[in-house]
């Protein structure tokens, strides 16, 4: 396929994709103005974007917005803290291998949110909770990916490597680290993902009174269409941002640099 | 000429990337070739280490033991709310929900998800909608259902459905688009119509990524559904059996639920799906 072909499809599938939203966007507002509704929960989407300034303009929601991103990132710090070396030295030693992989994969299959009533009780509502939480839905998939990026590692590499001298510690930053990270990177990329949900859930279930789940959940209440679809937009976006720009940039930055990856030509 | 792999894809698939699975765990120590016994022994172990700590703790009485009850009271929970029916009761309620959600998704996931990968048009349609839906965290839709479908069944059946449906039209779409272009033209060459294609060639070699996407959606399902119990205050269910124990402090009630939870969660991993891909892709060699 040449190159000029390749553009004229990019551009039409640019095209039918904008389409789409569009028509998307059109029969949502068809419906909401149709009154087949009650406005109250189907807002129309200017009611919505104006709901959005104004929350944006009056700051309330970027203190929620800083709230939930408080406790994602704090709790994923603890859990890659843990998770990170725990999983080198599963993948490194045989024993501490045995002793801590029949727990995890006990623990794994509890979805995070089955413990918030159990944290509840035991740390009252509040940061505690959804910080707790967070780190419980992140651990997992950090710890079984370093596990596994760890023991994926070529042997022929390390045996090379020994060959012309290396010894512990280059061997483990020059060659374990960067032959795991491909893996590394996917855990963080996973624990990120079940974090924002987790922090979302455990935010509407353990209220306190910031947060981009709670502001949804309280909108619920007083029937606030509005508020709760400007909450989700700004979810949808926070997200978004993360999974392309900060794991993008970590990936181009470690990984494809070293070759351990290709990126996705066509 | 192989088809373009849209750039998107990777970025929105991180769950397809070398990841590791529950299946790996198991088949790590089966590799070693060690006696059963030993096996067995040596993955007791660390939950005996637990299991002592956890009594020490709670009969030592740092904590109050309606908050920290010993390992005793757990098992004693969960045997009377098994003899009187109610912890059987909400396990049904929340698993009928399960099937019923997941059902919804794999038909609606599947069928999107093939349309995306065989037709251009069908992708460029439905790739924006997707990939808007799909950052969003499932339970962020839960009060916006709430408030379109009340409280109860519904809600938590098609919020089930929405959130497992985006793991699995993924994965059956990069599927079918990594189906060997060479199989397909070898099979056209062979003289294949379109039916036997789709049937013989692409259905198959779609499989692997398919069952995965249903493995990952079935994962997302359960885990969105315990959520939405707490949240969509059905009369039963297993989220809300432990939700509901809050209010009177039953902390072994509440930790009886999470172990059946998990429980529940590890068997529909191992007994559905891992049986499921040795009858079909393993069999027909797409996996080993």
């Amino acid at each position: 396929m040449n190159a000029a072909t390749a553009r004229i499809e990019r551009t039409t599938s640019a095209y039918r994709a904008g389409l789409t939203l569009l028509i998307a966007a059109a029969c949502y507002e068809a419906v909401a103005r149709s009154g087949a509704f009650p406005a109250a929960l189907l807002p129309t989407l200017p009611k919505v974007a104006s709901t959005l300034w104004a929350l944006i303009l009056d700051g309330t929601m970027l203190e929620h917005a800083g709230y939930t991103m408080y406790r994602v990132l704090f709790g994923l710090v603890l859990a890659v803290a843990v998770a990170l070396p725990l999983g080198i030295l599963m993948g490194r030693f045989r024993p501490v291998e045995n002793f801590f992989l029949p727990l995890a994969s006990a623990l794994m299959p509890i979805p995070s949110l089955a413990w918030v009533p159990v944290f509840i009780l035991w740390f009252g509502l509040g940061n505690t909770v959804a910080i707790l939480i967070v780190f419980y839905a992140a651990l997992f998939p950090m710890l079984l990916n370093t596990w596994s990026g760890v023991r994926a590692v070529n042997p022929l590499w390390l045996r090379a490597a020994g060959a012309m001298g290396a010894d512990e510690r280059a061997l483990f930053w020059k060659v374990i680290i960067p032959g795991a990270s491909p893996f590394i990177i996917t855990g963080l990329r996973q624990a990120f993902l079940r974090a924002w949900i987790a922090v979302v859930g455990a935010e509407m279930l353990a209220a306190s009174d910031w947060g981009l789940g709670w502001v949804i959940f309280d909108a619920k209440e007083f029937l606030n269409a509005d508020v709760m679809l400007a909450a989700l937009a700004v979810i949808g976006a926070i997200g978004f941002l993360f999974e392309r720009l900060v794991f993008g940039s970590i990936e181009r930055a470690t990984v494809m640099r070293w070759g351990m990856v290709r990126t996705a030509k066509g | 000429m192989s088809a373009p792999v849209r750039p998107h894809y990777r970025e929105a698939m991180s769950d397809l990337a070398p990841a590791a699975s529950p299946t790996v765990v198991a088949a790590a120590s089966a590799r070693r070739g060690e006696s059963r016994l030993k096996v067995v022994a040596r993955t007791a172990f660390p939950f005996l280490v637990v299991a002592l700590a956890w009594e020490v703790t709670a009969h030592l009485g740092i904590f109050p033991r309606k908050l920290f009850p010993p390992l005793e009271e757990v098992a004693a929970a969960l045997v009377r709310l098994t003899a009187d029916g109610v912890l059987p009761h909400h396990v049904l309620d929340t698993l009928v929900r399960l099937l019923a959600g997941f059902a919804l998704a794999a038909v609606a996931g599947v069928a999107i998800g093939f349309a995306m990968g065989r037709s251009r048009r069908a992708e460029d349609v439905f790739l924006p909608l997707v990939s808007i839906g799909a950052p969003i965290p499932g339970l962020a839709y839960a009060p916006l259902f709430l408030l379109w479908f009340g409280l109860g069944n519904m809600t938590a059946v098609l919020l089930v459905a929405f959130v497992s449906a985006f793991p699995i039209i993924f994965n059956t779409w990069t599927g079918v688009k990594a189906v060997k272009d060479i199989w397909v033209r070898s099979a056209q060459a062979m003289g294949a119509d379109n039916r036997r294609l789709l049937h013989h060639v692409i259905l198959p070699g779609a499989l692997p990524y398919v069952l995965t996407g249903l493995r990952l959606g079935l994962a997302q399902a359960w885990r969105i559904l315990v959520g939405v119990e707490m949240l969509a205050a059905v009369s039963w269910g297993l989220g809300w059996m432990i939700f509901g124990a809050r209010e009177f402090l039953n902390t072994d009630v509440m930790l009886a639920g999470v172990v059946v939870i998990g429980a529940i969660g590890l068997a529909l991993e191992k007994l559905v799906f891992q049986r499921l891909e040795q009858y079909t892709v393993v069999r027909w060699g797409m996996m080993s």
